[in-house]
């Protein structure tokens, strides 16, 4: 059964590259800390429209870097970064109509 | 009629094939366009929560004494404060937020896995998704267990001005708030959860294939890669969620 415990592969892998590792886990850094910031405004700032802005911002700037990093979008090319990006304005669309919507049945209930 | 034919060949064809204008996969591609139907997916469900939250009427009192109610919607921090193993010891969102360090962990192992896979190493890939595996289960018993405790509810309940007191939350009653807020939680992050499960049975998949060479046999580790959006999109959607669920 020794030549089955045997290295089958003769593919020689390429040395990692310790520059990009160390980015990727500086991004991992980056997201740990935006979120620990979260969590210190969610307990000391009052709640209220500042705090749902600034949560909504910090939430975008993590987004961003998981969608440019991680996913490499900021790699690609353009075409194919505003294919994705472009039709998130019916998102923003959507969230104005219906919040408004909401703001409006709370005045009938 | 033959110069013709020799003249389509030299000059440059945009309908002829070979030309990619996005300079990405056919596979990558369509995994980018199914990912941007799921985002609009849970963009409906994340919006509805907001148009539904606010059409209540929001906690106006302190904080501190905060009970739940049927007449407001309630103030997350309040509602997700258990902890396995401490029972009625009250730490507000320390639970969500070990779940989220799990999975921005997990999004970071893929990545690695997709790196080690440009670089065809065979062993890193494997080690790297297992891990990445290993963090997907992880969330999933934590959200197993977040599931049961709001079903199950707390010791005090909630009194209803009828005398009756419920226990935990389903579809037909909730101790939590308003019925809607107990719907949108199994719908939004039981939708979620769905995700990370079949993420992780691709993730498995891909790592059997690894094991077994098929990548190395193609050439390439491309459906690392592949995979490796998917789930850094389930990693992206639970940023939200986690923001517009327990944090506002």
């Amino acid at each position: 059964m020794a030549h089955l415990l045997e290295e089958t592969s003769h593919v020689q892998a390429i040395p990692a590259d310790r520059a990009k590792i160390m980015k990727l886990w500086k991004i991992a850094g980056v997201l740990l800390v935006v979120t620990i910031i979260e969590f210190i405004f969610a307990f000391t700032m009052p709640r209220g429209w500042l705090l749902i802005a600034v949560f909504v911002s910090l939430t975008i700037v993590k987004a961003f870097y998981i969608v440019s990093e991680f996913m490499h979008l900021k790699h690609e090319t353009k075409v194919l970064i505003w294919s994705i990006i472009v039709p998130m304005i019916f998102v923003i669309w959507l969230l104005v109509a219906l919040i408004n919507e909401g703001g409006a049945i709370l005045q009938v209930r | 009629m033959a110069s013709t034919a020799v003249a389509e060949q030299t000059e440059k064809n945009l309908w002829g094939g070979g030309v990619s204008p996005f300079k990405a996969s056919y596979g990558k591609l369509m995994m980018w366009f199914f990912l941007l139907s799921d985002a609009f997916t849970f963009s409906g469900l994340l919006i509805t929560y907001g148009l539904l939250r606010y059409s209540y009427p929001a906690y106006q009192g302190k904080i501190s004494d905060f009970v739940a109610s049927y007449d407001y919607w309630p103030v997350p921090e309040k509602i997700f404060d258990a902890v396995p193993f401490l029972h009625g010891v009250s730490i507000p969102l320390a639970f969500v937020g070990l779940m989220t360090f799990i999975l921005i962990m997990s999004s970071v192992t893929m990545v690695l896995a997709v790196e080690a896979g440009h670089r065809m190493d065979r062993k890193a890939v494997m080690r790297w998704m297992l891990w990445t595996i290993a963090g997907g289960i992880a969330f999933l018993a934590c959200q197993a267990w977040e599931w049961t405790h709001f079903i199950h509810g707390t010791d005090h309940g909630l009194t209803l001005a009828n005398g009756v007191t419920v226990f935990g939350a389903n579809l037909s009653q909730n101790e939590y708030g308003p019925q809607l807020f107990a719907d949108l939680f199994f719908f939004i992050t039981g939708f979620h959860g769905t995700h990370v499960l079949s993420g992780v049975v691709l993730n498995v998949i891909i790592f059997y294939q690894a094991s077994m060479g098929t990548f190395e046999q193609r050439g390439h580790y491309e459906m690392v890669e592949k995979v490796g959006l998917y789930w850094h999109f389930v990693d992206l959607v639970w940023v939200f969620v986690f923001t517009f669920f327990y944090l506002i």
